[in-house]
Order: C-alpha cells, then structure tokens, then sequence
C-alpha cells in the first residue's frame, strides 16, 4: 500500500514536472515566435520599402540597344564602310567558381584562348549584373553552329550578335577611313556615358575618329524584365535606337586604288585634290595595313610586327608624314620674287654649278656637277636650277620666302577632316631658337631657297599649295566630306568655303610660273620632260622635287639607283592639270625613289579617260 | 439550447470513439491537411505553376498520411518495447552510411535499397527520442547525473555520426528531439544553462571540426555582402523576397523573385520566402499560427498521456516539429545561419515528411490508444 502510495506520489511528481516543462518549452516557443514576428514587421513593414526597390531592381533591367553605325560611302555611293553581323559569344556571369566551370565546359566545343579568358575577366567587373560578357568574339558559323547544338547544356550563355565594321576596300582605304575598336575606359570616362556602352565601338583613326560623333547615332533603351539568368521574360518599354548618319566621302575609290596600287612597292604617299572645290579625290598612304584586322582583333605579336615593321604602315604618310619639300617649293617663291620685283623674268644668272655667300668658304652646290651656265628664272624653274635659287634666297630674304610659303599653306594645318594631321615647318629664326637653341644663319636662308636645311611639308600641304597655285592664288581647303545624310532623310551637303590665300600685285606672275612649270614637262631641258612624257592630250603644269636626306648632301639630284635604297633621296612631284582649267591638283612623295613622276602620269591618264565617271 | 442532452452528448462521444478506434485524431488531421493544402498552394507557385512537382508532392502527402496513419495503428506499448532495437538498428544503419552509403554531390546520406533511398538519419529522428523516453521512463526524477550522462552520450554519437555525412541540419534536428526528452523529463535548469555555457566555449573547437561550406555560410550569415553572388546570395535573395512582400503580399503567383529564379532553393529549404512574399505579413502570421495550433493539439495529447515513455515520447516529438518549424522560418528570415532544414509539410521533399508524420502517428497513436494501455 505504501509502495503504491510512494509509486502514485512519484507518478504525480514525474506528470506535474512534466506539465511544468511542458510551459516551459511552450513559452521558449512562443517567445522565438515573438522574435520571428518582430523581425517580419521589421522586414515586411518598416523596411518594405527598401527591399520592394531592391526586387524591382533585381527584375527591371534597361538594356541598352546599339545604333548601327553610320556608313562611308565614296562620292558615287560606293560603300567604304559596312556594318556585318558578328557572332559573339557571352556569358552571364554568376559566383567565380560556376563561371571558372563554364568556360572549362566551353573550351571542350569551342577553341576559347587563355588570352580571351584573361580579356573576359579583365572587362568583366566593367559589366552590370545579369548582364552578358562577351569571352570570345566573331565566332565562325560552324563555332555558333556547335555552341547552338549544345546550348542546353549552358543555361545563363548566349550568343549575341552585334554588327561590327568592315572596310570593303581594305587596305587602300585605311589612310582616310581609319577604323574602330573597343572603346576603352579612358574613353568611356570622357564621353557621355549614356550615348556610350561598355561593349561600343568607337572610331580610334582617320575619318572614324573625326566624324565618331555623326556616325555613332543614338542608342535606344529597353526596358524589360530579367530572370536571375538575365533572360528579358517581358519587355515594358522600348525607345529604338537612331542610326548615325551616312556619309559620303570626295574620294572616288577606282582613283584611290589605282593611286595604292601605282605605289607598289615603294613607300610614299600621293594626295589628289579637286582645285575648284577641295574635294580630295584620293589620299593614300603605302604601304598600309588593312584596317579589318583591328575590328577583329589583332593579337599583340601582330601589333607588334605592324608597330615595328621598318615601312611603318601604321604612319600616315599623307598627312603626317613631314618630308623635306625640296625643289617643289621653287615655283611659290619664284612668285613671291617677280611680284615683289626682287628679280625680272629677264634677268640672268651665271651658275658655274656652286653658290657661295660673300666671306664664307661654303659652296651650295647645284645638283648639275658644271651648272647649267646662264640662268634666267624661267629656265630655272624648267631645269631646276639651284644656284639660281641659292642667289634668289639671299635676295629676297628669308621673311619674304617665309610669307609666302605661309601663305600657301606649308607651315600651318591644312584643317582637312581627319584627326591626325602635322603641320610641317617652315623655319624662322624665332622657330629655330625655340626648337633648335641656336641663332639663324644666313646659310639657313640659302637652304631654305631650295626647300632644304629644316623645312618639312607633308604630301597633302603639298597638294593643297599646288591647288592654290592653280587657282590663282584662291584656296579651296581641303575637304573629305562630301555629304552628311541623316537617318530621317535630311541630306547636308559640304559647301566649298573659299578663302584668298595668295594676294599678288602683278597678276601675271600667275601665268609667267605656270607656264615656266608647264614646261617642266613640255620642254625638252624640262625635269619631268623624260619621265612624264609627251602625248598627254592634256595640259599640265608640274615640278620635280628631291629632297635631299640629311646624312648625305652631296649629289642631291642624284638618285642612283645602285646605293643603297634607304640612302637614296626621296622623290616629290606636284602637278595640276589642265592648266587653263585646273580640274585636279597632285602631291606625290616617293620615298628613297624616283618614281613619283612616272606615278603621276598613271593617274592623270586615268582621270582624263575616266573624268566623266569620276566628276 | 437543449443539444447538450445527454443523448446529444453521448452521441458526441460514440462520435469520437469512431475515430478513435480507426487511430485517428480528427483535429490534428483536419489541421495537418490544411497545413498540407497550403503548402501545396504556395509550393505551386514556387515552382513555377509546374503540376508535375505539385502533383509528385501530393503523391508523398498522400503516403505520409498513409505512414501517420499505420504508425497510429501500433500501441505505445510496443514502441515503448522495440524502442532499444530500433534504436540499436538505427544506429548501426548510420554507422553503415558512413561506410558503404551512396555518395552522391560528396556527402553520403543514402542507402541506395534499389526501389528506395533509405536514410538512416531520419530514423534517427524517430529513434531518438524513443529510446530517451524508454530510458527516462522508469527513472525518479529529477534524473541523476550520471543518467543525464549516458543520455548524453546517447545522443552525441548519433548526432555527431549524421553531422559526419555531412548532414548539419538532420543532426541539428536529433540533437533537439533528445534535447528535449531531457528537457521535459526534468533536466535541471542550473544543469542546461551551465551545459549551454560549456557548449559556447566549446564553439571554437566546433568550428575546428566544420566542413568548409558550414563555415562560409556562418561567415556569410554574420556579413551577407561580404560575397553577394556566392554564398550570401541566399540570404541576401530571401530577405528582399521577405522584404517586398509587405504587409499583404505580391499576390499569389505573383512573387518575382521566386518566379524569375532570384531566390534559392525556393521549393525546398527557401519556400516560406516565397509564402511571404506572395502572401505577406498576414500570410507567414497565418503559417505560424497553424504551426502553433498543431503544437497545442500535440502538446494537450502529451500532457493527456497517462505514462512516463507516452508523454515525454510525444512531448519531445511536437517540440521537434515546431523547433524545425521556427529554425527553418529564422534562417529564411536572416536571423540564424543557413542550415538545411526544411519547413514541416510545405517544403519539397519526401524522406523528411515521411518521417515527420510517423512522428504524428505516433503521438496520435499515443492519444487513441490510452484507455487500452491505462
């Protein structure tokens, strides 16, 4: 009785402590539930808010929708310029580890260089979350092909197809066209970002660079929900893109590749303006590169070997290329001497083939070892002689050469549409004394009397001065914008803007030195006589250069074709034609050549037969 | 008001005798499928309106309710007698896992049996607080220390035999069923706060033992950003779900985060931020009320059981079932780290609920067997 009583006792004991426990856990129950609660309001009331913003962040996304790019068209709509669709393959990246998975995943279908790995994850902090980044671009059709047949087994992978540049006319455009490339952050920092993606191309050279702002167009926006893979489940609002604006150069391209192909194998450049309005209708460079190249990008070696070839095809030899302008000079200050009336046209010269200033020991020598005995300018200019100009600079002065230089344009920027352009140089005594430290000696004067000693002109200030000559004194600068053609239909056309650049008393020194340089070619004793030729059906004025290179002064007519050839002299002829009605104007540098007259008949008798197809 | 006649009440009562002879307990079933239906609603909506899972996890409710059902049909008595073999079988399943189980994604949680995947940890679950109770049954309290001791030791090795598969959450969950046995059969409080205070200084030496992945995700618990796409994605991802749900919600279906992929693992161990972010603060409230309704059923039972191994058995089962609950909603909500432990019955999954209604056929069994066992 007593043990049961004991048994009962301990029985109540063990269920009244168990009662006990039991609220016990039932309030350690309902307090977390208290926190749990607490922490909801916290979450769903007061900071719902904020993480309303964050879901809608985390779904809205604004996806930038790329402009075509504006096209390069020549001046008969022949397209220079093109947008082709390339294939490009992108990932949207998740945590490092899923994405280091993917592309070893990927690299079994599809050849992905450590180089593109390292490029990937170099831009890949540039890019916002969810969003694509491109690992490998211009995939071939068989790669999209394989990456297609695969694809489901890469969720959050995509191909992308952009449109990216091609230059139809590869490397006989490149001088003028230039071309495109990734945008870099420098860039990115200094546009305005919002016309401006991290994945945009923009011009990086020539007419690209210069006209980025026409041809780039306005990007369109999209505004669409993403799952976390960054698929657009259901787009919300689209703005298209604008296009930029076509345009449509001067050149005309049969010209421009005959005048690339004419260089062959020597390195120079010919620039061939229209005088009446400063079209330039061929700007070339060689040798040069091809410019698609850059789009689909080169690898460093490549670079490298195009950056340290010895014919540096990345120079631009048209336009800042700075070549000693040597005797092509001689007819503008034959001009500034009869119209000051330094010299008469009757006026003569003896030329024992040397020139010497007054108390010094130096001989100038004439390229014609015994001279070309007496001398009058007209006969000077033919043959070109020297020592007739030697005389003529110490006369006139450097100050008077100086300004009429200027005043056709060596010296200064001719402001072409291209951005990369050097402006040569016409010295002066304060220019050496800046650039040189040293005083101006009289023997600088007599150097620069035949374009020589420190004066550097390029191919196209050349040409814009014999244009100038041409007209008579009128400039016509020149321009490679033909027309401007917006994507609504607007045309803007390029007015020729005119400007007196060369003011003279005496109007016939204009026909006196034209008719000296027609004889350049016409005359038997003429420069060009041998090389350009007779039978032209067409008349041109013209004048022979040779600029002599700086570590060999001696025999600088001389172009002997046995030494050897980066020694040799390099070659300038500049022309117009024909002469009563200048149609089109030429700059040609040969470099350590002789070839730059017989280049120039090749062109002009292609533009007289072909004139009415290319005017 | 004459329908509290005695013949109206008798009626009641052959009513109830009905049930209670089929081993059923109308309340806790009626509760647990309405439990179950909404965790079907939110789980259509968590996995994409995808029939096919919402129809697969009708299958497993469905053979849940089949287990609670057999499992009402055994007598306490005989859980009570085949608590030291089941056991004993229990833990040799668990040290055989160790050993010869599947490997699957590196951890080994499975016996591949051919048909099914027998997880020897979530007998355990049920083994557990089965053989405490069977153990503490007979003893006086308050339980002496050297009892607590061996208790202790029982439930060390099996926890720290799951822990090693890795299954953190799992042994989280045995550890607290056997916590709890200990806790209702009079564990003195002086003894679990001085216990929990050697545990925290053992904290460092735990985190010397951790897996690489359990501490990135303490780590990333205690700073969420300091990885947002990796690991603190999860819980970055669940509370702006939480979060943009509001006081009322996006609307059924209408959740983004779970519906476009941001939220992780949102039909298994995330699906109750998808509930809170489709149904708001009054949807998870409703949640965690039923959650606390079932428990109150569960915890009357208990303290209706007549004896020692009965009411600790149920008590420590019902406790079990809204920890796992409350954890399962904290780590969802960012206020502890993420381990893996489902929400009861709402979460995808089956080896988990299977074993989760055993758990409430037990105790139903407890409930409807008591006059047979007085």
């Amino acid at each position: 009785m007593r043990n049961k009583n004991v048994a009962i006792h301990e029985h109540h004991k063990k269920l009244s402590l168990f009662r006990n426990r039991c609220f016990a856990a039932l309030g350690i129950v309902l307090f977390l539930v208290a926190i749990i609660i607490a922490r909801l309001i916290f979450l769903q009331i007061k900071q719902h808010q904020f993480y309303s913003t964050l879901s809608q962040q985390n779904i809205l996304n604004t996806v930038p929708s790329r402009p075509n790019r504006g096209l390069i068209y020549d001046r008969h709509g022949v397209i220079l310029a093109k947008n082709v669709p390339a294939y490009n393959l992108a990932i949207i990246p998740e945590s490092g580890k899923a994405t280091k998975e993917k592309i070893a995943q990927l690299k079994k279908i599809i050849p992905i260089s450590q180089n593109e790995i390292n490029q990937f994850y170099h831009i890949l902090n540039q890019y916002r979350p969810y969003q694509p980044v491109p690992i490998k671009f211009k995939l071939s059709e068989e790669e999209a092909a394989t990456f297609y047949v695969n694809r489901y087994r890469f969720p959050g992978v995509i191909i992308q197809i952009r449109m990216t540049r091609y230059y139809p006319l590869g490397e006989s455009t490149s001088a003028i066209l230039g071309y495109v490339g990734r945008i870099n952050a420098q860039e990115l920092k200094m546009l305005n970002s919002k016309q401006y993606d991290i994945a945009d191309d923009i011009g990086k050279m020539g007419l690209e660079k210069y006209y980025e702002s026409l041809l780039h167009g306005k990007p369109g926006a999209e505004e669409a929900e993403i799952d976390a893979s960054g698929r657009a489940i259901r787009v919300l609002k689209e703005t298209a893109p604008r296009p930029g604006a076509n345009i449509y150069l001067t050149i005309d391209n049969k010209l421009q590749q005959l005048a690339e192909s004419t260089l062959g194998d020597e390195s120079g450049a010919i620039v061939i303006i229209q005088p009446k309005t400063g079209a330039v209708l061929s700007l070339v460079s060689h040798p040069s590169y091809d410019p698609n190249s850059f789009i689909t990008g080169l690898s460093t070696q490549e670079y490298q070997k195009l950056l340290n070839s010895p014919l540096h095809p990345l120079y631009n030899r048209a336009i800042r290329g700075q070549f000693a302008p040597g005797s092509t000079i001689k007819p503008f200050l034959a001009i500034a001497a009869l119209d000051d009336g330094i010299i008469s046209p009757a006026a003569r010269i003896y030329d024992p083939g040397w020139f010497q200033l007054p108390n010094t020991a130096h001989l100038y020598r004439d390229y014609v070892r015994y001279g070309h005995g007496w001398t009058n300018i007209e006969k000077a200019l033919i043959v070109s002689c020297d020592t007739f100009f030697y005389h003529l600079a110490e006369k006139q002065g450097n100050e008077r050469m100086v300004k009429m230089l200027t005043a056709f344009g060596l010296g200064n920027l001719t402001h072409i549409d291209m951005p990369e352009e050097l402006s040569g140089i016409i010295p002066t005594p304060d220019w050496k004394r800046g650039a040189k430290g040293q005083a101006w000696y009289s023997g600088d004067t007599i150097e620069s009397g035949i374009g020589q000693g420190f004066m550097l002109a390029t191919p196209l200030q050349l040409a814009q001065a014999t244009a100038i000559l041409a007209n008579r004194g009128l400039n016509y600068p020149p321009t490679l914008l033909l027309k401007t053609v917006f994507p609504d239909g607007h045309v803007i056309q390029k007015k020729p803007n005119v400007q007196v650049a060369v003011k003279v008393k005496h109007p016939w020194v204009w026909d006196f030195v034209i008719q000296a340089m027609q004889k350049v070619i016409d005359d038997a004793q003429g420069t060009a006589h041998y090389y350009f030729g007779s039978h032209l059906g067409y008349t041109v004025a013209a004048k022979t250069g040779t600029a002599q290179l700086y570590h060999h002064q001696k025999n600088e007519e001389s172009l002997d074709p046995n030494s050897p050839k980066q020694l040799r002299n390099n070659h300038l002829f500049i022309a117009f034609a024909p002469v009563d009605h200048p149609e089109i104007a030429i700059a040609i540098v040969v470099e350590h050549s002789a070839m730059a007259d017989r280049m120039a008949r090749k062109l002009f008798d292609y533009y007289f037969k072909n004139k009415n197809t290319i005017i | 008001m004459n329908n509290y006649s005695y013949e109206s009440r008798l009626h009641r009562q052959q009513w109830l005798f009905r049930w209670r002879s089929w081993h059923i307990d109308p309340p806790l079933m009626i509760l647990l499928l309405f439990l179950g239906g909404i965790g079907l609603l939110i789980l259509y909506s968590a996995s994409n309106e995808n029939t096919g899972i919402v129809l697969k996890q009708s299958m497993r409710l469905f053979i849940s309710f089949v287990v609670m059902f057999a499992f009402s049909q055994i007598s306490p008595k005989r859980y009570y007698h085949f608590a030291p073999w089941f056991f004993v079988t229990s833990l040799f399943f668990l040290v055989g896992v160790l050993l010869m189980g599947k490997m699957s994604g590196g951890v080994r949680r499975w016996f591949d049996l051919g048909i099914i995947n027998v997880q020897p940890s979530e007998l355990m679950k049920l083994a557990m607080p089965m053989i405490l109770a069977y153990f503490f049954s007979d003893k006086s309290v308050p339980p002496r220390i050297t009892q607590l001791l061996l208790a202790g030791m029982l439930i060390i090795i099996p926890v720290f035999l799951t822990a090693k598969e890795p299954d953190l959450g799992t042994a989280i969950v045995i550890a607290t069923s056997g916590f709890f046995v200990l806790l209702l059969a009079g564990l003195s409080w002086r003894l679990l706060f001085g216990g929990l205070m050697v545990m925290a200084s053992f904290t460092p030496i735990l985190w010397h033992f951790m897996h690489h992945y359990q501490r990135e995700r303490i780590l990333t618990f205690l700073n969420p950003e300091r990885d947002p796409l990796g690991a603190g994605y999860h819980i970055i991802q669940s509370k702006i779900a939480v979060g943009s749900g509001g006081f009322l919600g996006k609307g059924w279906l209408q959740g983004t985060q779970s519906h476009f992929q941001f939220l992780p693992a949102h039909t298994t161990d995330f699906i109750f931020a998808v509930g809170s972010e489709e149904l708001g603060l009054v949807g998870c409230c409703i949640i965690i009320l039923l959650l606390l309704v079932i428990l109150g059923r569960c915890l009357y039972i208990s303290l209706n059981a007549k004896d020692a191994f009965s009411y600790l058995l149920a008590g420590s089962l019902s406790l079990t079932f809204i920890f796992s609950a409350l954890i399962n909603i904290c780590m969802v909500i960012g206020i502890l780290p993420v381990v893996g432990i489902p929400l009861p019955l709402i979460s995808y999954g089956g080896s988990s609920m299977i074993t989760l209604m055993a758990s409430f056929g037990i105790i139903v069994s407890i409930q409807t067997h008591q006059k047979l066992w007085p």
